[in-house]
């Protein structure tokens, strides 16, 4: 019999080293049987390094790993597989041209003859399916499922191999509200059935919606743990940043201007020559924060690549400041619009990560003078135009000739917002602003998008963060299908409604026909 | 949507084998036979032809299926394919006083192993020493190619090849038994290891595994696959496949060995992968195409029917093979991972 004192899961004294960077320092955890333990850290605190060591991803360079009481050794995956340990990864780990069936055997098939036995295997899966309320059709494949369904296949790989302690590693990144809630019921549902859950996240309010216990982690260190039950959101982001954190953005209302970015009927096509654009129009006044929300994949990307000039526009208008700028290149919307890009991705298109901080800032302005002499560059103004902006946005980086790809993300996604917004502009258009950056240099690069709002320029911000969204922007656009399926004033945008225009349902329809909320992934 | 298409395609292709197939009967069979122009296109000379020449092309195919469905992009075909003929070529000569089956089999022997010796180095450069796959696919051919250019021995003779093997009864079926029945050993076995590997790829836990480390290593990593072992095992099996092709040329077509008779074959079985969709019956199809071709380019010349110059007739095979494979390259969809050096996390930090 299980002993029900015994955690099902204990980490003592688990530290691990990488060649210069400790991430993981004496770190304790238990999890007992039943519960779901929240594990809340900003990105780069270590909850990932940790659970890759539980999940024998990495081996732990101290401290060791018990399961039901008993130490064990973890070589690879297949071990923790073996001890009942299964996780979802925040990258799901499963191949688009296969059907759900071969996923979830994958590595541990179930053969007849020599041959694979998927038969079985889908019965299995739509046992599992029925008894968690997941939904998931064996024979699906898995590239035309949403996202939503493709975490729960993910969760159904771990049951059928067993699993009794389940890691989740922030699962609700991808997901509408109306996803994350399904999400939790599917936890309550397990953990009502003797499952343990690890549940990774950064997001305050959903580890207060779900855990049974918090454990917290800074820099690689448990910093404390919380009771859910007592927790509010101020104590927990304090306990996460190690100092008092402003949650809200503080900011005027908005005096919106003339319009600045005017977009009419634009459509594209992604890189698979799919449409990726339906005939979207938006407008920015200046002076204006206009959010764009959605659901990752549903066209943002494209929307902020045809405008900045980096993806050709099949038809439609794009005109910033009265000047048509639909299909010019990128050079001449940074220049006549002039409009700057925070990109999404800022590793491929944000910075170059081998030149140093001091070149880095300028490669948006390099060509002309002081910084270029005819055919040569003058290193010397690069430099001193690099100190000051590094001072003036706070890049924390021992000097401005280091490689830009040695800053932590935060300094270098602070070093990429100090270039784009060091010249005089008309137009910001920032994608995925603060993405994988530490709470500091989120509240700081906020702070700088709103007061370039305050010094009246337009300013169009994507983001899959509903939070940030909804903290920044005065009006809200949402995104679906590569439609704009409607735009709401920041006053009447609330979770819930945006929530199911994430999901395609907008909220006419929706009162006609309540059930579609449901059955929407 | 691709796969639609992919359907609609092996829809087409099917008819268009059972159309060329009722034609070739009846020109093979009735009044029809005495046009001259539809017995050179579909003469019982033609399609044997055809199928003699597809051989190797359907070899060299399944030889880049198993690499590259494990995530190994394969460009060193030709080389592996030229270091086996050299090998049967080899061996057959040093066993000439042998029985002449024994000496044969001895011969296909050696082309299998020097071909997964290739492989085995193929994987190695790509796996161990993290160099880039073409490079290193490059680096198998012209290794291939200097070897057995310098170890030749002009003056050694192989004496005898693989003759035809009627199938009792099923030769005899008129047309269809001459073509598919009454080839030698090494035809047989091209065409049921097409069988072998689309059942293994597509129905075996191996099969599964492959494709999952050619698609998605990470995925199939975190459930305790060995990834790097199967992409050494699948590509030493696929150097092996290519060698066997060499042996083909070598044992079964010419009966000698000569200074790069491969002649580009390799690099044919590449096109001939692709245009199957890295799906073994799919490169079947592909390298009887151009197998026909290269038989049509033979018919047209011996029979004299035409007034261009020859050299232009020669290019027939070359140039089906660049527009097939340029109308198809960006339809087709590759293993997603292929050509990508797999790392562990563990290794990795």
């Amino acid at each position: 019999m299980v002993n029900e004192k015994i955690p099902v899961l204990e980490v003592r004294n688990i530290t691990k080293r990488f060649p210069g960077v400790v991430a993981n320092s004496d770190v304790n955890l238990k999890l007992h049987r039943g519960e779901i333990l929240a594990l809340l850290g900003e990105n780069g605190a270590g909850k990932t390094t940790l659970m890759n060591i539980i999940y024998g991803l990495y081996q732990p360079t101290e401290g060791e790993i018990l399961i039901n009481g008993q130490p064990v050794v973890m070589h690879s995956p297949k071990d923790a597989i073996g001890m009942g340990i299964g996780m979802v990864h925040q990258h799901f780990q499963l191949v688009p041209v296969m059907t759900v069936a071969e996923n979830v055997m994958l590595g541990s098939e179930t053969v007849k003859n020599g041959f694979l036995d998927v038969r079985t295997v889908a019965q299995q899966i739509q046992e599992l399916s029925g008894r968690y309320n997941l939904d998931v059709d064996p024979y699906a494949l898995v590239e035309d499922l949403p996202v939503g369904v493709r975490q729960r296949v993910e969760i159904v790989k771990t049951l059928y191999r067993q699993a009794e302690i389940l890691i989740l590693d922030e699962p609700t990144a991808v997901l509408t509200p109306q996803e994350i809630e399904g999400l939790f019921e599917i936890m309550d549902l397990l953990r009502s059935q003797g499952k343990s859950i690890i549940f990774i996240t950064h997001k305050l309010k959903e580890v207060l919606r779900v855990a049974d216990r918090i454990t917290v982690l800074r820099q690689g260190k448990v910093v404390g743990e919380a009771d859910p039950s007592t927790a509010t959101q101020a104590t927990l982001a304090a306990m996460m940043v190690g100092r008092e954190v402003i949650l809200t953005v503080d900011k005027k209302p908005a005096q919106p201007g003339r319009p600045i970015l005017k977009i009419e009927n634009l459509s594209a096509r992604n890189d698979m020559g799919e449409p990726a654009l339906r005939s979207v129009s938006l407008e920015a006044r200046a002076g204006e924060i206009v959010g764009v929300a959605g659901v990752q994949g549903n066209g943002q990307t494209e929307l902020v690549e045809v405008l900045t000039g980096l993806r050709p526009a099949l038809d439609g208008k794009i005109t910033i400041d009265g000047k048509d700028m639909t299909n010019a290149t990128p050079r001449r919307i940074t220049e006549e619009g002039p409009s700057c890009h925070v990109p999404e991705d800022r590793h491929t298109y944000g910075m170059v990560s081998s030149y140093t901080v001091a070149h880095n800032l300028v490669l948006n302005t390099y060509y002309r003078p002081p910084f270029a002499n005819g055919v040569t560059v003058n290193e010397e103004a690069i430099q001193a135009h690099a100190e000051k902006l590094v001072e003036k946005f706070d890049v924390r980086t021992p000097s401005v000739l280091v490689r830009a790809g040695s800053l932590s993300g935060g300094n270098q996604q602070k070093m990429v917002v100090a270039r784009e917004f060091s010249r005089p502009i008309k137009l910001l258009i920032a994608a995925q602003p603060t993405r994988g950056i530490d709470v500091g240099s989120i509240e700081f690069i906020h702070n700088q998008i709103v007061a370039k709002r305050d010094e009246d320029v337009a300013v169009l911000l994507v983001s899959y963060e509903l939070d940030e969204i909804m903290a920044l922007s005065d009006r809200i656009a949402v995104m679906y299908k590569g439609e704009i399926i409607d735009v709401l004033p920041r006053e009447e945008a609330t979770r819930e409604k945006l929530g199911l225009l994430m999901a395609g349902i907008h909220p006419e329809e929706h009162r006609l026909e309540p059930q579609l909320a449901s059955a929407a992934e | 949507m691709n796969n639609k298409l992919w359907k609609t395609t092996s829809l087409i292709s099917i008819a268009f084998a059972g159309f060329l197939l009722v034609i070739a009967i009846l020109v093979n069979t009735t009044s029809l036979g005495e046009a001259t122009w539809l017995r050179v296109l579909f003469g019982i000379s033609a399609l044997n032809f055809a199928l003699r020449a597809a051989v190797p092309l359907v070899l060299g195919a399944l030889s880049g299926i198993l690499c590259e469905r494990s995530g190994i992009i394969n460009i060193g075909i030709e080389g592996m394919m030229l270091a086996g003929a050299f090998a049967a070529f080899v061996v057959k000569v040093a066993t000439n006083g042998w029985p002449l089956m024994a000496s044969l089999l001895a011969g296909v022997a050696a082309a299998l192993l020097i071909g997964g010796v290739m492989g085995l180095l193929h994987a190695t450069l790509s796996i161990r020493y993290r160099m880039d796959q073409i490079i290193s696919g490059t680096i198998v051919i012209i290794l291939a190619a200097g070897i057995t250019a310098y170890l030749f021995d002009r003056d050694a003779v192989a004496e005898g090849k693989f003759v035809s093997l009627p199938i009792p009864g099923l030769s005899n079926i008129p047309v269809l038994g001459n073509v598919l029945f009454n080839n030698p050993p090494l035809t047989y076995l091209a065409l049921i290891l097409v069988a072998v590997l689309h059942l293994a790829l597509f129905h075996t836990r191996w099969g599964l595994r492959t494709r999952a480390c050619g698609e998605h290593p990470r995925a199939a990593d975190t459930v305790g696959i060995n990834v790097n072992l199967y992409r050494y095992v699948n590509t030493t099996i696929g150097g092996a496949v290519a060698g066997l092709a060499g042996g083909f040329l070598v044992l079964e077509a010419v009966g000698q060995f000569q200074e790069g008779m491969t002649a580009g074959r390799g690099f044919i079985s590449l096109a001939a992968m692709i245009f199957g969709n890295w799906n073994p019956f799919g490169a079947l199809g592909a390298a009887m195409l151009f197998g026909y071709t290269q038989a049509l380019q033979n018919e047209l010349l011996l029979a004299g029917v035409v007034n261009v110059p020859r050299h232009f007739i020669s290019m027939l095979p070359y140039v089906v093979t660049i527009i097939a494979v340029s109308g198809f390259v960006g339809r087709v969809r590759p293993p997603a991972a292929e050509g990508k050096v797999y790392e562990t996390e563990g290794s990795a930090g």
